[in-house]
């Protein structure tokens, strides 16, 4: 086992022996099936709406009408679900001293950011995954396209990776579990905003460095079915920009 | 095996450790003794690598904590103040995690695991979850964290702190029995713990040496008095005066109890044979007379009493 897969290994089984995970996991996939429930009722009440209306087989756009309600909605739920899963991943190692342990063995702090990381990584796919279930039954009764749904997906991992690297930063700056929860919240608060204040600068050159701040367009964009290199980059180049942060945040709290 | 050379660390514009120098030969067992925020754990976490000094210089085994930090980590099992313990962990999944962070290969490991768990006492506890366990086991899984990859340099930030006497005479048995295969650094505000177990004993104070001996050198240098604890049966009203009046007596006392005296003589003067005779023609009776020596307590208050603060 190199290092990092060491402490991929010990947070895994971290997660998973404290009731954290079950706790959120379940409010997450019971909150992500009734939004689902009620796009798809909402759907069909619609379909019969038209049918009576025009008096014909109305074709109705499964992917417009269900799936990308839904995968809006998921993500303001992981704005609040997944601060919860990474404040303790550095905070923790604070409080009870296990970091003098990390930092004093033969290990360097990128693998250990990178673990970490990883490991918070690891949890949310098993999570996003079980929703998968959704498209699955719903294709039984229902014909749609499949591929705007593997896109959704590939966003909502992106947007999920990403808010997972600013809670990997906001815990590496405090020893308090609760102020690390609220810091990294408060971060992707502030992204979200970003998006929605663009608009107010229309097409200045302000406007579209807040728009492309702002995860809110390349998270659009992608569940709309847009596949573009320049959102992938704004994902990964964020990701890499938080793993930084964090890397920094760990080596000043030693040269303090 | 470790040397210090003008170390000086600075948190902001307070002073932590104030131009320290000192080494250690391979093997020796030293006592930090200081009493709180004296600079101790300062001390052993710029030798762990976990901070680095502002200035100054440290080596371990030949390696410059700076400069190859990964050789220094290597050759050093450091067990901070409060063990770094994940308490969600069985002692078994903790110590296999410590291992692979400190570099063991499978086999290593094994086989290093079963000789520490049984160094340490450990093996009827292997299988708990370590939050379950009581602060003496927590303790020695402490210890068996730092002595798991065999290194050559333990540092021990307070090995004893809150453990009842069995506990404690049982940590000190083993850090004695690594004595000797090991170098050792441990830090310690009881005096009785540096004296038992160490060679040599470094005084910390306001984040400077103040005397680097061994506990008995220490103690003859700054013994100014030999002082004699007399008990007699029953004294005479004047006896105390006549006692002071034997030559090299520098003050006679009343002791604690009746009947009970001290004694200061002057250095190198032994009058217990004058005050035995003075005893026998009174005839008050000798229960008790014996020596006191200096405590390592004596020569700490000295050596610490509040100075002029360093700026």
């Amino acid at each position: 086992m190199n290092p990092v897969q060491t402490i991929v290994a010990k947070e895994l089984r971290s997660f998973f022996v404290s009731p954290v995970v079950y706790v959120i996991g379940a409010i997450f996939l019971a909150v992500v099936g009734l939004l689902s429930y009620q796009s798809v009722a909402n759907a069909s009440n619609q379909a019969v709406r038209l049918m009576q209306l025009q008096n014909t087989n109305a074709q109705l756009n499964l992917n417009e009408m269900v799936f990308r309600p839904l995968f809006q909605s998921m993500n303001l739920i992981l704005m609040i679900i997944l601060p919860l899963l990474t404040m303790r991943l550095f905070a923790e190692e604070r409080k009870l001293h296990t970091f003098e342990l990390l930092l004093t063995s033969p290990i360097g702090v990128n693998e250990i950011v990178s673990g970490k990381f990883l490991s918070v990584v690891i949890v949310y796919a098993g999570l996003l995954s079980l929703t998968a279930l959704i498209p699955m039954t719903l294709s039984a009764y229902a014909t749609f396209d499949w591929n705007p749904i593997m896109l959704g997906y590939l966003a909502l991992f992106l947007q999920g990776a990403l808010m997972i690297s600013i809670g990997l930063f906001a815990s590496a700056l405090t020893e308090n579990q609760i102020i690390a929860a609220f810091l990294s919240f408060g971060l992707i608060l502030g992204l979200w905003v970003l998006g929605a204040l663009s608009t107010a600068f229309g097409d200045s050159a302000l406007g579209h460095i807040l728009s492309y701040v702002s995860f809110s367009e390349h998270y659009a964009r992608l569940i709309r079915g847009l596949l573009n290199v320049k959102d992938l980059m704004y994902y990964i180049s964020g990701m890499a920009f938080m793993w930084f942060a964090a890397h920094q945040a760990i080596d000043a709290y030693r040269w303090k | 095996m470790i040397d210090v050379q003008h170390v000086t660390k600075r948190y902001g514009r307070n002073t932590a450790l104030n131009d320290i120098s000192f080494s250690i030969e391979k093997g020796e067992v030293v006592a930090f003794l200081g009493p709180n925020g004296a600079g101790k754990t300062t001390t052993m976490r710029i030798l762990t690598g976990f901070m680095p000094p502002t200035t100054g210089s440290v080596k371990i085994a030949g390696f410059d904590c700076l400069e190859e930090p990964w050789e220094v980590k290597k050759h050093i099992g450091y067990l901070p103040e409060s063990p770094p313990l994940y308490l969600e962990l069985t002692v078994k999944e903790y110590l296999t995690f410590v291992g692979r962070i400190k570099r063991l290969g499978p086999d290593e490991l094994q086989e290093r695991m079963g000789i520490t768990i049984d160094q340490t006492g450990l093996s009827e506890v292997q299988g708990r979850v370590i939050g379950h366990l009581s602060r003496g086991y927590r303790q020695r899984v402490g210890l068996a964290q730092a002595l798991l990859h065999n290194p050559p340099v333990l540092i021990l930030d307070e090995p004893t702190t809150g453990l009842d006497p069995n506990q404690i005479i049982e940590i000190r048995d083993l850090i004695k029995s690594l004595a000797g295969s090991h170098t050792i650094i441990l830090s310690t505000h009881l005096l009785a713990e540096a004296t038992a177990i160490c060679q040599k004993v470094i005084i910390i104070h306001q984040g400077q040496i103040v005397a680097i001996d061994s506990p008995e050198q220490l103690g003859a240098k700054l013994q100014q008095a030999e002082i004699l604890n007399l008990t007699v049966k029953q004294a005479d009203p004047d006896f105390i005066e006549t006692l002071g009046k034997i030559s090299g007596v520098i003050h006679v006392s009343a002791g604690p109890a009746p009947n009970t005296f001290i004694i200061e003589t002057q250095i190198g003067e032994d009058v217990r044979e004058d005050v035995t005779k003075l005893v026998m023609t009174r005839g008050v009776g000798l229960l008790q007379l014996s020596t006191q020596a200096v405590s390592l307590e004596d020569v700490f208050k000295v050596l610490t009493k509040p100075k002029k603060p360093i700026n």
